[in-house]
């Protein structure tokens, strides 16, 4: 049995009076690629976020590779140099060229030559498919475009885990392939640990190990998306499904 | 075209003056009364101007009454105490020193301006401008006869005054910004404290409190320089206003820039130095000029503690008994000196927007 990479043990947040997340318990193994689906509110990308600390848990352990994220400042940096995360609104730099931006990380946090960043970072846009726009700035690029950018930049962290809040939501929908072909394809090379929160079930059909279903703060079913899909067993997860199912 | 359709009224012209004139000046009721009346005003107040200030105007008169008797403006008052309006009370022989001080610390903030100065080069630039400065200011060195920062005064006074008073605030501001926002209470209290105190008294009472009241809390016989005394009170003061300037900047940036810069690992300070305060700064150019300007003109209350700046030196030209009534002469030529300064800034801002922006919106 491998050592999981990711651990939720009990792990509760209030926003004040209100409970996001209650007893989450979450085991990923290494190189797992796990969909986490729900309707909205339902505290899924408050779960995802608590992986990074970008939101505190008040109460439960969450530990990442080994490591428990506590308020100890160290453990906090190491474990954002080892997690990736892709956002909804991309939060690229807009004051920075594309390059900068894949760069920055590399050379201020993992203090790579610059060249070597440079490198590393162009070899991450021909992997997104976009070498020609090194040069500009996000503002100058599409949607799809940027959050394609913004996939390269923590791909160029190195990250064993990668974390993915909605990456598609805020796109027109002309531009969702594009981005998704990218993940897709990061998901078929295999190695990393992918946390996806999207609606996409296509892509949950075609990459996911495991599926997620969240609804007021609980997991309330996980299951491969074989079985997720043709036979859910909860009232509230099949309620969701037909209603993202056309 | 000839056949016009009946619906349709037929085309007046859109390009060239007269189109121009009717779209910009007589657009509608009110605005051709406004135009009309700026018109008039115009015609009222220039010719006269242009009569006083040129025409019947005196440039080269060797007495008052000589100039007075042309009925214009006497700019000849201008070229006999011009040295005392820019250098103050400085020794008449050694006024090259300060000229040069002034040119060294012009040259200084123009270098600063030029992007490609943006590096580490500037730290020696601005050390080396501060020495050279003091030494050619005070003197005392190289044979250079000591002159007592009393006598100092007029431009280079203001200029001093104003550009460390700017350049040593501005780090200090943004510091205070940070340390308001931050999630340490006792850094965030001490900052809310100090700022709110600050901007709650009027510069006057704290160049007074500088002068007067600071040497009391002092140890006997240890005193601090009257003029670094006030360039203190400036710098504490600009600061305080800073802080609050640079705050807006920093509350207009969106959180996803701090999660953005969080998810890559990125410490305190290189999240802030390359990600939240260039774009932070960048939004407050406008306000922050506008400080700028306020800080130099500023400087001229420090007449209150008998240093004698641009302003104060002005005064001072019109005492003399020779030389009586032409204030207005007086007053035109420093306005004229803070006018390009400030003038300068604001252009220099506009620029910079316009270079720094890279479509920060789609």
């Amino acid at each position: 049995m491998v050592a999981p990479i990711i651990e939720l043990q009990t792990v509760n947040k209030w926003y004040g009076e209100f409970h996001v997340l209650r007893n989450i318990n979450l085991t990923v193994k290494k190189g797992e690629r796990i969909v986490v689906c729900g309707p909205s509110g339902s505290g899924k990308s408050t779960m995802i976020r608590c992986i990074n600390r970008l939101e505190e848990h008040q109460k439960g352990h969450i530990i990442v590779d080994g490591t428990e994220l506590t308020n100890d400042l160290k453990n906090i940096d190491a474990i954002r140099r080892e997690v990736g995360m892709v956002f909804q609104h991309f939060n690229l730099f807009p004051h920075l060229t594309v390059l900068e931006n894949l760069t920055l990380g590399p050379i201020w946090v993992l203090k790579k030559p610059k060249a070597e960043a440079e490198a590393t970072a162009m070899k991450y846009l021909n992997r997104v498919r976009i070498p020609e726009q090194a040069s500009k700035y996000p503002g100058q690029l599409s949607g799809g475009q940027q959050q394609r950018v913004a996939i390269a930049r923590s791909l160029c962290m190195n990250p064993k885990i990668m974390l993915f809040d909605e990456p598609t939501s805020a796109l027109d929908p002309e531009m969702v392939k594009e981005v998704l072909d990218v993940m897709v394809g990061l998901a078929e090379e295999g190695g990393m640990t992918m946390i996806c929160v999207t609606h996409e079930m296509g892509f949950a059909r075609k990459v996911a190990d495991r599926v997620i279903f969240m609804d007021r703060g609980e997991i309330i079913e996980q299951n491969t998306p074989n079985e997720f899909f043709s036979n859910p067993q909860n009232e509230r997860t099949q309620l969701f499904l037909s209603q993202i199912l056309h | 075209m000839t056949t016009a359709t009946e619906s349709l009224p037929p085309p007046t012209s859109t390009t060239g003056p007269i189109a121009w004139v009717r779209e910009r000046l007589f657009s509608s009721p009110l605005n051709a009364i406004l135009t009309i009346l700026s018109v008039w005003l115009i015609l009222m107040s220039l010719p006269p101007f242009i009569e006083w200030a040129l025409i019947k105007a005196n440039f080269t008169a060797a007495t008052s009454q000589e100039c007075r008797a042309g009925g214009g403006a006497c700019w000849a008052f201008i070229g006999v105490k011009y040295r005392l309006m820019l250098f103050g009370l400085y020794p008449y022989d050694e006024q090259w020193r300060p000229l040069i001080a002034t040119v060294i610390l012009i040259a200084m903030i123009v270098v600063s301006t030029i992007p490609r100065f943006w590096t580490v080069i500037l730290l020696p630039i601005w050390v080396g401008g501060l020495i050279a400065v003091s030494v050619l200011m005070w003197g005392g060195v190289l044979g250079l006869r000591y002159v007592e920062d009393t006598l100092w005064g007029g431009l280079p006074l203001t200029l001093i005054l104003s550009t460390f008073g700017i350049a040593i605030a501005f780090p200090f501001g943004v510091a205070l910004a940070l340390g308001r926002r931050s999630k340490m209470p006792a850094i965030k209290t001490l900052c809310v404290l100090y700022i709110e105190l600050i901007r709650g008294v009027p510069l006057i009472s704290m160049l007074f409190m500088s002068s007067v009241m600071l040497p009391l809390f002092l140890p006997e016989g240890f005193s601090i320089d009257k003029l670094l005394r006030a360039q203190i009170a400036i710098i504490l003061f600009a600061a305080a206003y800073l802080a609050e300037v640079v705050r807006g900047g920093l509350q207009a940036i969106p959180k996803g820039q701090y999660e953005g810069a969080d998810s890559l690992g990125l410490s305190y300070g290189h999240k802030m130095g390359f990600i939240i305060l260039p774009q932070a700064l960048k939004i407050v150019i406008p306000p922050l000029v506008s400080l700028f300007i306020a800080v130099f003109k500023d400087t001229s209350l420090v007449v209150i503690i008998g240093i004698y700046d641009l302003m104060q030196s002005t005064k001072v030209a019109l005492t003399d008994p020779a030389w009586r009534g032409f204030s207005i002469e007086a007053y035109i030529f420093v306005s004229m000196i803070y006018f390009v300064f400030c003038y300068s800034m604001s252009k220099y801002s506009q620029n910079l927007e316009k270079r720094l922006a890279t479509g920060h919106k789609r």
